[in-house]
This record gives structure tokens, C-alpha cells and sequence, in this order.
């Protein structure tokens, strides 16, 4: 229900009733930007933004710097594995390697 | 995808789940021996469809388990509720727009899906604006469009309202049954027979609320919550970053989900809502009962746009069928597969109850994607495979 899928911001299609074209999993459609934008970020200056898009809208505009502070944090971690337990995990293995076989999450 | 894909890196999702049964390795120690296992609620249903897609669950130490939260908004929808829909989209003059998640929800009689077999004008749409383009190009019909969802699907919604007040469409209606999340939170947490020790907090709801709205959760109940994402990565780094508060005793707010909620939420997004919706007093829940303040409905500014207002609507409330056990697995008493029905009377083809119905309803993702083993058709055990492997067993 509360599916949200990001995508990018490809070109303004009518700034006035703030709807943009967004590429989403490679299929283009109009989506309202209106809660992404004030009177600092027109539509104008959106160009290029990844949002995440729910029900035609785009709902928040996705944080570059935060994703990769999320995925710094996710290396550290596995830094920590020093004794290589970690290749002993490997029944683990059948259910974390189909993980970027499956499509989109909600 | 980009923002997708780095998010299932599977080398990771090993190298946390070492650290998760480190984690609750050295909070079984500090305790000198768990007596139950540590229950975390994904409030959301997106993290239940996760957890399940992903076998999230199999992948945590026996020690930590999942309580499946009301997050699924067409899982909690009253059967009356559905009647009611049932009743607006028989309407000749009706075209009555959803959600495609609504259409097989099943009414006491019965669902959106069969009605518009039986020639009703049911239109599933992608988004609310689709509705109103539709209200747009059939002037003498009546549009109606079923508001389902929480604060992440409010804004979309109340948006579509207020443009059909300035383009006077005045052939559009919204069927409001929107939830919200934290009076949602508060009955959760002030219910007698509470055991949670920590939240996954709904990544996309709080998109649009923020962060803050949850601190009371931390500050007055005493446990912690992480805000989390949806990816498998974002689920399990959000239990780490759970595990971790207790493990270090403390309950605070923390987002794991940082790239998408920001802390103060979405100011415009809030304000649509502010603009176009009031608390209802009450609103009823299956399995959960009525909870105030839970619900929303149109503002009398808007009263135009109120399908509530504009057409007769019984809002008749019936109990579920008797087999069913719902309302058990909603308020995290029983697992999905110890369902009598479960798998049987039950099946995602054949929904009885509301969480068979919906891909991020428990016993609907339960039923497509857990192993079971034999022992859960008995119902007498969780369902894990095999042991733990050796090295996770950390030697004090």
C-alpha cells in the first residue's frame, strides 16, 4: 500500500500544475511534483532529482549524501568481521543471493 | 536500479546478520539468559512483505522474532466498510475508482472484484489523479474514488480533492477511509498484554510525518524505534540499529532511512493534509476494534467532495467469519500459519480474512513465501530452518 519506488526526474512538463516527467524502472510517466517544490526549488531546478514516487506524486526527494552515509555505515560493519566467520555463514548464502534477483519492494 | 540494487548486496546482508547474532549474543549474556525472545513490531506491512519476500525471519537468531504490525491498510478495513463500497459502485451512475490492493477484499457479502463482474462500473486506477481525469471525461456520471491508506497516501489524495474544488469538478467524490498512524501506535503500546521490545517504524509514512511524532514512544513507553527503509539491507540494518539500543540500554528515535525521511517530515504534504481532513472521533478496525482519533474525514469546507455526504452510506459493522482469526495475528497473538483456516479454507486465491488478502498481509506473504516445515502445520513451532551455523555462536 504505502509502495514506493525511486526515480528520476527527466524533464518539466507543465511547471504551472507542477507535473514532471519521471523515469521510473526505466518506464517514463507524469508525475505531480508538487510537494517537492517551493518557491527555492521550482520545477525548473528539480531536473536530474531522484524522488521516491508513490500513486503519481513524488513524495520525497531522495537524499544522495544520506544513501551514501547509509552505505558507509553498512561497509563498516562488515569491516568488523576480522576472524572470517563470515565465510562460514554460507547456509546463509541461498537466501541473501537471490536478493537482487527479485523486482520492486513495497 | 540505482538506490535498489545497493541495498540487496547479499555479502552484506551476511556481514549484518553476523553482527545481529553478536548483538543478541551479548545481550543473552548481560542478561544471563533471555527468558522469552525479544519481539520487534515492523508496524508496516511494506516490512512484512519484505520480511517474507526476502526470508528475513530465518535469517535472525531464534532469539529475536517479528510481531506483524496493523500497517496494512486494506488489511484492517472493516468488512462494513467494504460493504459500503460495494453499495456506492452498484450505484448506476456510479463509476467507483480503487486501488487495484481493494479489489478482492472480501465484504460480508461481497467484494469490489465480484461486483464488477456482476457489471458494476469498477475502475481500478494507479493513482487518485487518475480518478479525477476519469470524473473529467464523464461529466454525467459520478466519480467516486476510495481513499484508502496512511499518511503516505493521504497528501496524494487530499491533493485531488482540493484540485477538484479549484477546477470545480463537481462529479468527484472521495470515499475517505484513511488511517493514521500514531493514535494507531499509542492503543498498540497502551495495551495490557504488551510484550514489544522495540519498532521498525514505517519508512514511507514518515516520508511525509517526520521522525519527531514518534519520540514519545521512546520517551514515555520506554522503547526503541528505528525508522527503517525496505530493502532487505535497510530491514536488517534497522533491526541491528534496534538490537543495539538494547544491548546499550537506551530508547531513543533513530532513522535508518535517512535518504527518504527527513527529519521533519514533508511540510507540503502536511499541509494538504491539514487543509482537507479532521480526526474522526472514532474508527472502527478488523481484529483491532474502534481506536480514537485513528481516523480521518473530509473537512466541511469540502463537504462537496464527500462521497459520505453526497450518497447514502450504511456503515454497518459485522463481526468476522467465525473461523477467522484475523484479529489474533493483528494484535500478534498467534502466528499466521497457527490459523485454523490457514492454507486450507484460507489461500490468496480464496481470501476468508483480510490478511490473506493483501501481498503485505501476514498470512498472505506467510503463505507465499515461508518455508514451513512440518512442525508449523502442527502449529507448534516458529518457522526457522535448521540450526544456527557455528560461528555465529560466539563463545563468551
Amino acid at each position: 500500500m504505502c509502495l514506493g519506488i525511486p526515480g528520476q526526474i527527466i524533464a518539466i512538463h507543465d511547471a504551472v500544475n507542477n507535473l514532471a516527467l519521471v523515469e521510473v524502472s526505466g518506464v517514463r510517466r507524469l508525475i505531480n511534483i508538487a510537494f517537492i517544490v517551493d518557491e527555492e526549488l521550482p520545477p525548473a531546478a528539480c531536473v536530474g532529482d531522484w524522488v521516491l514516487v508513490h500513486v503519481g506524486f513524488a513524495m520525497s526527494r531522495l537524499d544522495e549524501a544520506e544513501a551514501m552515509h547509509t552505505l558507509a555505515l553498512l561497509r563498516e560493519l562488515g569491516e568488523m568481521d576480522e576472524a572470517g566467520e563470515l565465510d562460514e555463514l554460507d547456509d546463509l548464502r541461498s537466501a541473501t543471493d537471490t536478493f537482487s534477483a527479485t523486482g520492486s519492494t513495497p | 536500479m540505482k538506490y535498489v540494487d545497493e541495498f540487496r548486496d547479499p555479502d552484506r546482508a551476511r556481514a549484518l546478520t553476523l553482527e545481529i547474532h553478536r548483538l543478541v549474543e551479548r545481550i543473552d549474556r548481560t542478561r544471563g539468559g533471555l527468558e522469552r525472545p525479544l519481539q520487534i513490531m515492523e508496524v508496516c506491512g511494506g516490512h512484512t512483505h519484505s520480511i517474507f519476500r526476502y526470508g528475513i525471519h530465518q535469517m535472525l537468531p531464534p532469539e529475536v522474532e517479528f510481531v506483524h504490525g496493523p500497517g496494512c491498510p486494506v488489511c484492517v478495513l472493516p468488512m462494513g466498510r467494504v460493504d459500503d463500497c460495494v453499495a456506492l459502485a452498484e450505484r448506476p451512475e456510479v463509476i467507483f475508482t480503487t486501488f487495484g490492493d481493494a479489489m478482492r477484499v472480501p465484504g460480508s457479502r461481497t467484494s469490489l472484484l465480484k461486483a464488477k463482474a456482476d457489471g458494476a462500473d469498477v475502475r481500478m486506477v494507479y493513482s487518485p489523479l487518475d480518478a479525477l481525469e476519469i470524473a473529467r471525461a464523464n461529466p454525467h456520471r459520478e466519480v467516486i474514488f476510495f481513499g484508502l491508506g496512511f499518511e503516505t497516501t493521504m497528501p496524494s489524495t487530499a491533493m485531488t480533492v482540493l484540485q477538484a474544488h479549484a477546477g470545480h469538478i463537481e462529479n468527484f467524490s472521495l470515499f475517505c477511509n484513511h488511517i493514521t498512524i500514531i493514535p494507531t501506535l499509542k492503543a498498540i503500546l497502551d495495551s495490557p498484554d504488551l510484550r514489544l521490545d522495540g519498532f521498525l517504524g514505517p519508512g514511507h509514512v514518515s516520508m511525509v510525518i517526520g521522525t519527531r511524532v514518534y519520540r514519545f514512544i521512546a520517551e514515555q513507553y520506554r522503547r526503541p524505534i528505528t525508522v527503517a527503509g525496505f530493502e532487505p539491507l535497510d530491514v536488517l540494518h534497522s533491526v541491528f540499529m534496534v538490537l543495539r539500543q538494547i544491548a546499550e540500554g537506551r530508547c531513543e528515535v533513530e532513522n535508518q532511512y535517512a535518504r527518504i525521511v527527513p527529519e521533519d517530515g514533508n511540510a507540503q504534504a502536511l499541509s494538504a493534509i491539514q487543509q482537507v481532513f479532521e480526526p474522526r472521533e472514532f474508527f472502527e478496525w478488523r481484529g483491532l476494534g474502534s481506536i480514537e482519533h485513528s481516523g480521518v474525514r473530509i473537512r466541511d469546507t469540502f463537504a462537496a467532495f464527500d462521497a459520505e455526504r453526497k450518497f447514502p452510506v450504511a456503515n454497518l459493522q459485522f463481526s468476522d467469519p467465525q473461523a477467522c482469526q484475523c484479529g489474533e495475528v493483528l494484535k500478534g497473538l498467534i502466528k499466521p500459519h497457527q490459523c485454523k483456516v490457514f492454507g486450507t479454507a484460507c489461500t490468496p486465491d480464496r481470501p476468508l480474512g483480510a490478511l490473506m488478502v493483501s501481498s503485505e498481509g501476514a498470512c498472505a506473504a506467510h503463505y507465499r513465501y515461508a518455508r514451513i516445515d512440518t512442525s508449523a502445520l502442527t502449529g507448534r513451532a516458529v518457522v526457522r530452518t535448521g540450526s544456527a551455523p557455528a560461528a555465529l555462536r560466539v563463545q563468551a
